[in-house]
């Protein structure tokens, strides 16, 4: 089984986001990155798949050259091999994201792609589902449970309160969301390895889409000072009269 | 220029997160807005979407396709919006709305703009959106240019109101039954639906929400948290940290890649409050934080709060409870 992740680097923010002053991007500079947390399950996922069945897992980033800190993150959970579609920094948008990425899999071949449901960042909810156009091939999307067979895949998820599973003839297109594993550390060789893995490049001809971001802005907070009941144990029968008045109590 | 609006049904009635997305899409057409209703003709609910300004339901029968196919659903949405001559297709911002919406751009080559709080029509093909980053906890504004507008509705953005009883509101709503012809590609990928997870209340609709982050401590140490849920007739709820270390299911995950919840009390304890987290206990209506930390974000966005250790003040909070 050839398995292909798509991962994105985003911000590792903490308990504020604030923007750039020319609004263009997150402010970066009090923050780290991390691979976005739907696609470190998707990484978990291929790695455990091919632990089962055989086969290799390639990760895939489209980004700037310091994306190749996440695709070695990825290699130390045990992806085989990275592949950085480099940029200069500007984001693509979803279509052009999914061409790209349709590209590397028509070059390599594989049986199956994961991707995240949808990049903490900007949320389009849609690559994989391009991708899967582009393509022609099958694909389900926030997938929390996925079994894997040589003639395809049962892909399982909720919604409202209703079970559904998908049933995909292989190759196809997966996006699953966190939840669907818990994502292990990465081994002391893992590390080892990924640091000295080589990392294929290109370099992906971005395109205007007919979606163009503006500015960004953090929306009009609500925020407020707390009303402080107390310390420890003593606040508890202020607690008490709060609960009662919120009508929690009644 | 006319509208098309996928609308989701909750049992015999329009979805409320339906409703909120007409209320948008009504403001972007100036004669018609249609609905795209995968239902029984018999079981559309006809008066509450006429009440919502809808002029024409498009039904299609389960004899047509039965069960959720999302590339069929999208193919069947592109084939109505190019006969309806549609300047903008819309849906709810869930996870089927914007599945749809996504297989609809991929078939049309348009864009697609997901989670969006404002979409204004600027003149001919161009539409300026604001929309969701980050969960909601930045907006983008964008501008659109496309022959057709294809966007979700952030759930919690537009409040759902009905139409005036005036001119703008039709007297009579048309129902079409549609027999797309599908093709067997679009019928690949299709839902096999069974009951769910039973039991428990739900932590997106429950009533009170106990929170344990970090400060709880590890996996035996929820037990006092699960005892105050059940006390306030509520359910535990725990940050990322707590489901990334193994202390308990994702599913209780309240946050930007867990669950958004909407309570009227959200009590949050040993949460710092990562950003990632407000994203999704935003919508509690009151927030009551249990921290050691008097400068923890969560406190930023609380009403209330006790600076002391929650292993200290939940176990003399129930038995307050209990005494009463």
């Amino acid at each position: 089984m050839e398995i292909l992740v798509c991962v994105k680097r985003v911000p590792t923010v903490g308990g504020k986001i604030a923007v750039t002053p020319d609004g263009q991007e997150v402010d970066t500079r009090m923050s780290g990155f991390s691979i976005s947390p739907h696609e470190e399950c998707a990484v978990e996922e291929a790695v455990q798949i091919t632990e089962r069945a055989g086969g290799s897992v390639s990760v895939l980033t489209l980004g700037p050259e310091a994306a190749v800190e996440q695709l070695r993150g990825a290699l130390a959970l045990g992806a085989g091999r990275a592949v950085l579609l480099e940029t200069d920094g500007r984001e693509f948008g979803p279509i052009a994201t999914a061409a790209a990425i349709a590209a590397e899999v028509r070059a390599h071949g594989y049986d199956l792609v994961l991707l995240g449901n949808e990049a903490a960042d900007t949320g389009d909810y849609q690559v994989g589902i391009r991708l899967a156009h582009e393509l022609g091939w099958p694909v389900a999307t926030g997938i929390k449970n996925l079994s894997v067979s040589p003639d395809g895949v049962v892909a399982r998820r909720e919604y409202r309160g209703v079970e559904e599973a998908y049933q995909l003839p292989l190759p196809a297109v997966i996006t699953v969301k966190e939840g669907i594993n818990l994502p292990r550390y990465p081994s002391l060789p893992g590390r080892l390895r990924a640091k000295r893995a080589a990392v294929e490049r290109s370099s992906p001809a971005g395109a205007a889409e007919g979606l163009r971001k503006e500015a960004l802005r953090v929306p009009a907070s609500d925020k407020h000072q707390a009303t402080m009941l107390g310390n420890g144990a003593e606040a508890v029968p202020d607690l008490v009269r709060v609960l009662d008045e919120l009508g929690i109590l009644s | 220029m006319s509208v098309l609006c996928l609308v989701e049904l909750d049992g015999a009635d329009p979805a409320d997160v339906s409703l909120r997305a007409l209320t948008l899409g009504r403001t972007l057409g100036d004669s018609s807005i249609g609905v795209v209703v995968f239902a029984d003709s018999a079981s559309v609910p006809v008066s509450a979407l006429a009440d919502y300004g809808v002029t024409d339901a498009y039904v299609i029968e389960p004899g047509t396709l039965e069960g959720y196919a999302p590339q069929a659903w999208g193919r069947i949405l592109a084939g109505l919006a190019a006969e309806t001559g549609a300047t903008a297709v819309l849906a709810a911002g869930t996870d089927r709305g914007n599945e749809v919406l996504a297989h609809l751009g991929a078939i049309t080559g348009l864009p697609m703009a997901a989670n969006c709080t404002v979409v204004t029509p600027d003149g001919g093909r161009t539409h300026r959106i604001v929309r969701h980053r980050w969960a909601g906890l930045l907006l983008e504004e964008a501008v659109m240019e496309a022959p057709v507008a294809l966007f979700t509705v952030a759930t919690d953005a537009v409040a759902p109101v009905p139409a005036a009883v005036s001119a703008e509101k039709p007297a009579s709503l048309q129902v079409h039954v549609h027999k797309p012809e599908l093709a067997e590609a679009d019928l690949v990928v299709r839902a096999a639906e069974s009951a769910g997870r039973a039991g428990g209340a739900s932590l997106a609709t429950a009533r009170v929400v106990v929170g344990g982050g970090r400060g709880v401590g590890g996996a035996d140490g929820f037990a006092p948290l699960e005892e105050l849920a059940e006390l306030l007739g509520g359910v535990v709820g725990v940050s990322r940290v707590v489901t990334s270390e193994g202390w308990r299911p994702h599913r209780q995950q309240v946050g930007q890649t867990g669950t958004k919840i909407t309570p009227e009390l959200y009590l949050a304890c040993g949460i710092s409050g990562a950003i990632q987290h407000i994203a999704g206990c935003a919508g509690a209506k009151h927030i009551i934080a249990i921290n050691t930390d008097p400068d923890a974000p969560i406190l930023a966005h609380a009403d209330y709060a006790v600076i002391g250790d929650l292993h200290q003040v939940i176990p003399a909070l129930v038995a307050a409870l209990r005494a009463r």
